[in-house]
């Protein structure tokens, strides 16, 4: 599996092919039954994802304090961005809970894949890897806090037999975000690791037999061969996975609400902090605005960078 | 295409206009016009609420009531977006905290007109409650239904062991360079892991099994359970004009002196760290299982303690300090009515009825909060008493008007994004009391643009 063929509508263009000539214009027959289909969803999608963009869109450019009406104020928002602190203090922390929750849980996640893959292929083995995935999200979050405690805690209690001093997890600025990352690792692993499990099925059997024919170890045959061909579906994951822990909130509106200081204070939990407990709508509409277009632009790299729409196994 | 987008656009505002119309229906219309909604946050005062709730229809067969609860955080938040989309509750339970946004945004009924036509006596209630409720505008927005005031819970158990009597802990004195005969206390109560005492040869500050005080968090803008009898006794004000403060003093030495002797706490092995107070369940939780000598607290949680079952809680007064004598803040809660209802006369009768001796009779018997009406208090001692707390030390100050109150503002969402990590650095020891002056600029700066 040295070379590596393009799929083929790139491979057209990277090649100078003149582009397919313009399709026939299709009767506008079905028009209607059509319209009748997507109606329900795009209904939904006007309703739930169109309409509240384009008003938050508007908001961003207005003092807005929920309980009066809007005034338009140009780009001030924007411009008071730039000089909050805080904001840009809730990058910092977010990136750096996505860094820990992505990185761990990508590699933790292959890792169970493949021993589910080469180890096992049980349902029962499965389910269990998927039940934290199953436990609502407050719920993981306030049992991990209990048992995270730092004096009644069962964790801190565990290291105390084994000899290590007990850790402030959600109470010391360093351990925080770590802490939160972990839990949620712990909670979504399982899922990731199914998916990526669905990626190694489609992964024809004769190329491992080739390896195998090959003389190749097994450490080579992951490198060489496993990770290059699950490449798509782990670009799948990770865009998916990586927007998700952007958003992160409810871990942190459960445990640290943003403290100690302002070591959680996630940019999510700071818009909800600005938006529902100090009423300032305006402002949060345009923080909201800036993450949209940041999360825009991580996933168009990551499809980029990784070529998401080819496949090494063409 | 034009048709069918239109078409698109007349579904989607059809479709938007269902919700309005359903929660119309909840607001206004499916109700009767004596039917009044009344929330509160506080699960353990529900039943007393549903007999004042029963008495209340008795007495006025025109009215009756639905009481609904929700826990604190859903609570702030339900009712603003109730504000928002016009299905906030009749009548709600307010807080000095939250109130004084809502008035200024125009969310709750002045009700001066009602008390004037009639003829309400505020002179029932305990001193100076009913002014509470009186915002920074000067009209009156709510009828105050109970108070609390703050005490030390200690373990008695631990106190015994060190053999500290209860005379010594309701005596104790305090001041900000060495603690007064409180931090001794402290010292007698904190035990290492080997068993010896902060006042004994060889104690171990870094290994210490009980702390002698417990505290839950950095205080925020207010310290209503942690710093703020310690500060008011040194002689410190929050703010000009108590209570609607117009600038903040969390720069005076008074106050700054107040917290570097506080934090020292932690320096001295007294006091856990703060990361450790911190990624505790919380503070009540720590003293039930035994790792505190005595933590402050508010009178609300006489009840959580006397939950706590592996250990003997009871209360001592708190210090008195170099203004020489003890100081406790006193806040309460009173009900307050939603401007956009549609059932004001209702909603007024319920309020007012709930202000009334006959409401708080029934509240104080209960036992789990004080009541505002003067005449009813000694029927929550009793209560207290009956459930084994002699709740003396919270009153003397109420009684003896040694009392002040919690720092209102129509901007403690803004104060309290300064003030929480501005506290929060320096109890973590990452930054000096002296930021305090930092940050008190920035509050007084978010007053001066919001004023």
């Amino acid at each position: 599996m040295t070379a590596t063929t393009n799929a083929p509508p790139a491979r057209k263009r990277s090649h100078g092919d003149r582009a397919a000539p313009p399709a026939k214009r299709r009767s506008l027959g079905d028009l209607k039954v059509a319209m009748i289909f997507i109606a329900p969803a795009t209904l939904g999608f006007v309703v739930f994802y169109i309409w509240p963009t384009l008003r938050g869109a508007y908001l961003s450019f207005t003092e807005y304090s929920l309980l009066s009406a809007p005034k338009f104020n140009g780009l001030d928002n924007y411009h008071r961005m730039i000089h909050d602190s805080f904001f840009w203090n809730a990058l910092g922390v977010t990136v750096e809970y996505v860094v820990i929750n992505i990185g761990l849980q990508t590699v933790l996640a292959v890792g169970i894949a493949m021993l589910m893959y080469r180890l096992t292929k049980s349902i029962t083995v499965r389910a269990i890897i998927l039940a934290p995935y199953l436990v609502a999200n407050v719920v993981v979050a306030l049992v991990w806090y209990w048992m995270l405690d730092f004096q009644v805690g069962i964790v801190n209690t565990f290291l105390g037999w084994v000899g290590i001093d007990p850790v402030a997890f959600f109470g010391d600025s360093h351990w925080a975000i770590p802490t939160v990352a972990g839990i949620n690792v712990w909670r979504h692993m399982g899922y990731t690791a199914l998916l990526v499990f669905a990626g190694l099925q489609t992964i024809p059997a004769y190329v491992y037999e080739a390896a195998e024919v090959d003389g190749s170890t097994e450490w080579k045959t992951f490198w060489r061969i496993t990770l290059p061909l699950l490449r798509p579906v782990l670009v799948m994951v990770l865009v998916v996975t990586m927007i998700g822990s952007f958003q992160i909130f409810d871990t942190v509106a459960v445990t640290t609400q943003g403290g100690p200081i302002n070591a959680t204070r996630v940019i999510y939990y700071y818009i909800y902090e600005r938006a529902f407990t100090r009423f300032d709508f305006g402002y949060a509409s345009a923080m909201a605005l800036v993450l949209f277009a940041i999360l825009a632009v991580v996933s168009l790299v990551q499809l980029r960078l990784l070529r998401a729409r080819e496949s090494d196994l063409a | 295409m034009t048709l069918s987008r239109r078409t698109l656009l007349k579904a989607g505002l059809a479709a938007l206009a269902v919700p309005s119309l359903a929660a119309c229906n909840n607001g206004a219309t499916a109700r009767g016009q004596g039917e009044v909604i009344y929330w509160l946050w506080d699960s353990a005062q529900l039943p007393m609420y549903t007999e004042c709730a029963k008495v209340f229809h008795e007495q006025n067969p025109q009215y009756s009531v639905t009481i609904e609860q929700y826990g604190w955080n859903d609570y702030w938040s339900k009712l603003v977006t109730g504000f928002i989309s016009d299905t906030a509750p009749d009548v709600f339970t307010g807080h000095s905290s939250k109130y004084p946004l809502f008035a200024a945004k125009g969310q709750v009924l002045p009700i001066d007109e009602y008390v004037a036509k009639d003829n309400v006596d505020l002179g029932i209630y305990q001193k100076g409650l009913a002014d509470r409720w009186i915002g920074a505008d000067g009209k009156r927005y709510g009828l105050p239904k109970d108070f609390d005031s703050e005490v030390y819970f200690y373990n008695s158990a631990f106190t015994e062991a060190a053999g500290i009597s209860t005379e010594q802990l309701n005596s104790m004195t305090w001041n900000p360079r060495d603690g007064g005969t409180f931090e001794q206390i402290l010292r007698r109560l904190t035990v290492d892991s080997k068993g010896r005492r902060g006042d004994q040869p060889g104690f171990d500050k870094d290994h210490v099994k009980v702390y002698g005080l417990g505290y839950s968090d950095a205080g925020g803008g207010d310290g209503q359970t942690s710093w703020s009898w310690y500060a008011a006794i040194n002689g410190w004000k929050y703010s000009e004009g108590e209570p609607w403060g117009t600038k903040f003093f969390y720069g005076d030495p008074k106050f700054t002196d107040t917290i570097g002797w506080w934090r020292g706490l932690i320096t001295k092995g007294l006091m856990p760290k703060y990361a450790e107070a911190k990624s505790g369940v919380d503070v009540t939780t720590s003293f039930g299982a035994g790792k505190y000598g005595m933590t402050p607290n508010g009178s609300w949680m006489l009840g959580t303690y006397g939950q706590l079952k592996q250990v003997k809680t009871k209360l001592a007064r708190l210090p008195i300090g170099p203004i020489g004598k003890r100081m406790s803040m006193m806040n309460g809660l009173a009900d307050t009515i939603w401007a956009g209802t549609k059932r004001r006369d209702a909603s007024w009768a319920w309020v007012k009825f709930l202000g009334s001796q006959t409401a708080q009779d029934i509240v104080a018997k209960a036992g789990v909060v004080f009541p505002a009406v003067a005449a009813s208090l000694p029927a929550a001692k009793a209560a207290f008493a009956k459930s084994g707390w002699d709740v003396t030390p919270f009153l003397e100050p109420v009684e003896a008007g040694d009392v002040f109150p919690y720092p209102a503002n129509p901007n403690a969402a803004d104060v309290t994004a300064v003030m929480t990590p501005a506290m929060e650095s320096v109890m973590s020891f990452e930054a000096d009391p002296s930021s305090l002056i930092k940050a008190n600029k920035d509050v007084n700066q978010i007053l001066s643009v919001n004023s």
